[in-house]
């Protein structure tokens, strides 16, 4: 009896100790996810409040007066050598008679981007009938004007260092109050390549540049991973050449990825001549980097099919590869599967060793193939994040916030695909 | 260890040759030999003679025959010159304490032993003349003709038609899919399963209870139409009905193959078994029809592990 009041009297003493440490230890859990979730809402509301705004671009209506004279002087369409730039200054002018000196005349000019002319080039190319006539057309106003309307631009700083003049704004407000500025949504972020002028710049570039470059490798890591894994799970003997080759892919997982470039720029670039800043040589060395991880995540899937049902399938007269291929394989998928796509994601947001094969440059023309030179959507970032012009931060947002919408979209795939192909099984 | 027979009646049973103990009509008190070292060796530790198998190794019409066959795990020397033979259509119950090498020789019958790294095995098993680890039988052939169950239900997660389906398949035993159907048909009915799986055979086969996904292993074992069933402990895993259907089902298969099954259970081998193998560290220890060994052992050791004293 006085034995088990002892033992009883020990517990109780030392249960307010025991719950006091689960306690803290609760606390400092609860502790670290808060400030974990504070980083990351810090994080996204920066993002949003920066980038938000580059989805808009303040666009000027022009009435443009398509003269044939410049046009069409010998009656056909001389689109390579016709002052376009003319007519939308002409337009310009027209909208304010009393602007006459040069240097203000220039300053007008400045209020619309420079690629008015490109896009009154293009209305008339698609549709050569509206020569004569005359038009209203929705320019984009130039990043300066841009900037001055969202409100990033203090117009009560002293002149000599604000970037617009006291006319220009006179001019500006001018505008908006006859009607003739709006913002509207920035399509030329989605379909434009890169460009100089802020106002012109877009992501397509660097989108399809991606696009080509996962394809690649997806299409290479994939099986070879795979394979690889199969192999080394359910054919290789076990010998010290395989523990070798494990020990080797588990740390290939964690080289930095600017050696894969270096390994591209030797390899693929100066041996085997594949044409630089392709998205061919750049999902080449993607590739290489995102094998490790396919391989290892595919091994862990096979390891975790039960030895059971390998047993149940050679009892019943099934050789090694229909057991593999049959049993094995389709059990493991879904683990395979999360691997490629986790692999994906980080191939998708590299960018050190793109440098090396020559991606990290400014690419104007959007890649239509595998051997165009192109960019990267995380490449596309860092230009951008250092160009100097004021209007390139908020677009540098934007792309940032276009890269995590791919990487949240691969990453549902992977969830749903896991949740489909567990449910049929 | 439930008591299956008194100690032998005075006078009737022969026994071993120099046997100190072999005096009629005594209880055999707990004998110790003695090793060289003048340790006394407790029962489980023992030596029995290698070769020395009492009792009816051979039978009359043998199907399977096992000659001196030894296996080794590594260094372990897990089966010592076993031979046996086993006929067409009989049952045959492999006995034994745990860790006695049972499991091991049934495992040598369909080569299974093959997926193990470290095992050799050496002798000669030969199924209807032919070696089974010769190069003329591809072992891929040999175990679509001897089938094996498991002691865990293992069906494949796939549907249940699929399950019995499977072996089928692989081994193009039907023409057409109507011809699969009669198969897989078939054989849900012989084991037993059809009437309760005829309407959702496209469900999945680790949806059923467990002594249906036994019967389900079964049916997909006979599926491919095999001459010898292999069974390691097919029972241990259910509950007392299930495996009262499953003996059931064995008496019914026995009409056309010839079946190995090992288990743990005296009452299950005497039900069900016409002759008996006890095996004892690895060495066959005694071989004869089920009534005999059951009320006569021969061996001394067979006796103790009948009537509880080991295992």
């Amino acid at each position: 009896m006085q034995r088990f009041e002892l033992t009883r009297h020990k517990v109780e003493a030392g249960l307010r100790r025991r719950h006091r440490s689960e306690m803290r230890f609760r606390i400092a859990g609860m502790l670290a996810t808060a400030v974990g979730i504070l980083f990351l809402g810090f994080f996204f509301v920066d993002l949003f409040a920066k980038g938000a705004s580059a989805f808009l671009q303040t666009f000027v209506s022009l009435d443009v007066e398509l003269s044939q004279d410049v046009i069409a002087p010998d009656g056909k369409p001389d689109l390579a050598y016709a002052d376009f730039d003319g007519l939308v200054h002409d337009a310009l002018r027209a909208d304010f008679p009393d602007v006459r000196s040069r240097s203000e005349r220039r300053d007008l000019y400045r209020l619309v981007s420079a690629g008015a002319s490109y896009q009154l080039r293009d209305i008339v190319a698609s549709n050569p009938q509206l020569i004569g006539t005359r038009q209203t057309v929705w320019v984009p106003a130039s990043s300066i004007v841009d900037m001055f309307v969202k409100g990033h631009i203090d117009p009560k700083l002293d002149p000599s260092v604000r970037p617009l003049s006291d006319a220009q704004i006179r001019w500006i407000r001018h505008l908006q109050d006859t009607g003739k500025l709006e913002r509207r949504f920035n399509k030329a972020l989605f379909l434009n390549g890169d460009s100089r002028e802020p106002e012109l710049a877009g992501i397509r570039g660097a989108v399809m540049g991606s696009f080509y470059m996962l394809l690649v490798t997806v299409a290479l890591a994939f099986p070879i991973g795979v394979a690889a894994a199969i192999y080394l799970e359910e054919f290789a003997p076990r010998s010290r050449w395989s523990d070798l080759i494990e020990v080797n892919i588990n740390n290939l997982a964690a080289v930095p990825s600017i050696v894969f470039g270096l390994l591209g720029l030797a390899v693929f670039i100066n041996w085997l001549a594949i044409p630089r800043s392709s998205p061919l040589v750049g999902g080449l060395v993607l590739s290489l980097l995102t094998l490790p991880v396919i391989i290892i995540a595919s091994r862990a899937a096979i390891q975790a099919v039960p030895p059971s049902i390998r047993e149940a399938a050679l009892a019943l007269g099934a050789s090694k590869m229909q057991m593999v291929f049959q049993h094995v394989l389709p059990l493991a998928l879904p683990g395979m599967l999360t691997g490629t796509i986790i692999g994906m994601s980080r191939a998708l947001g590299e960018s050190a060793p793109l440098l090396m094969i020559g991606m990290v440059a400014f690419i104007v023309d959007v890649p239509q193939g595998f051997t165009d030179p192109a960019t990267a959507l995380p490449v596309q970032i860092y230009l951008w994040a250092d160009s100097p012009e004021r209007a390139f931060a908020e677009r540098t947002s934007a792309g940032i916030i276009v890269l995590l919408g791919f990487l949240l979209l691969m990453n549902l795939a992977a969830v749903i695909i896991r949740k489909r192909m567990e449910r049929r099984w | 260890m439930a008591r299956m027979t008194e100690v032998n009646l005075p006078g009737d049973s022969p026994r071993r040759e120099g046997d100190p103990a072999a005096e009629p009509g005594r209880a055999r008190p707990r004998q110790g030999g003695h090793d060289g070292r003048g340790r006394v060796l407790d029962h489980l530790e023992q030596p029995v003679e290698a070769g020395a198998t009492v009792g009816h190794v051979r039978c009359r019409n043998p199907f399977v025959v096992a000659e001196d066959v030894n296996v080794f795990y590594g260094d372990n020397h897990a089966i010592k010159n076993v031979t046996l033979e086993i006929s067409k259509k009989e049952v045959i119950a492999l006995i034994g304490p745990s860790g006695c090498g049972k499991s091991t020789f049934l495992r040598c019958l369909n080569r299974m032993n093959d997926t193990i790294e470290s095992a050799r095995v050496s002798g000669r098993i030969t199924l209807d003349g032919q070696d089974i680890y010769g190069k003329e039988l591809d072992p891929v052939a040999l175990r679509a003709r001897v089938g094996m169950v498991f002691q865990k239900p293992n069906p494949f997660p796939k549907s249940i038609y699929d399950n019995v389906a499977y072996g089928p398949r692989i081994h193009g035993l039907a023409a057409d899919r109507a011809e699969l159907d009669d198969i897989v048909h078939t054989s849900l009915e012989r084991a037993g399963l059809l009437r309760e799986v005829k309407d959702r055979l496209d469900e999945p086969g680790t949806g059923l209870s467990g002594g249906q996904q036994q019967r389900l292993c079964i049916a997909r074992t006979i599926a491919v139409n095999p001459e010898v069933i292999l069974m390691d402990e097919p029972c241990s895993a259910l509950d007392p009905i299930a495996t009262a259907r499953i003996e059931d089902l064995m008496d019914e298969l026995t009409q056309d193959y010839a079946i190995v099954i090992v288990t743990h259970s005296m009452q299950q081998a005497a039900r069900v078994s016409r002759r008996v193998a006890y095996f004892h560290l690895g060495t066959l220890v005694e071989v004869d029809e089920t009534d005999r060994i059951f009320t006569n052992p021969q061996h001394k050791l067979t006796e103790d592990y009948i009537t509880g004293r080991i295992g």
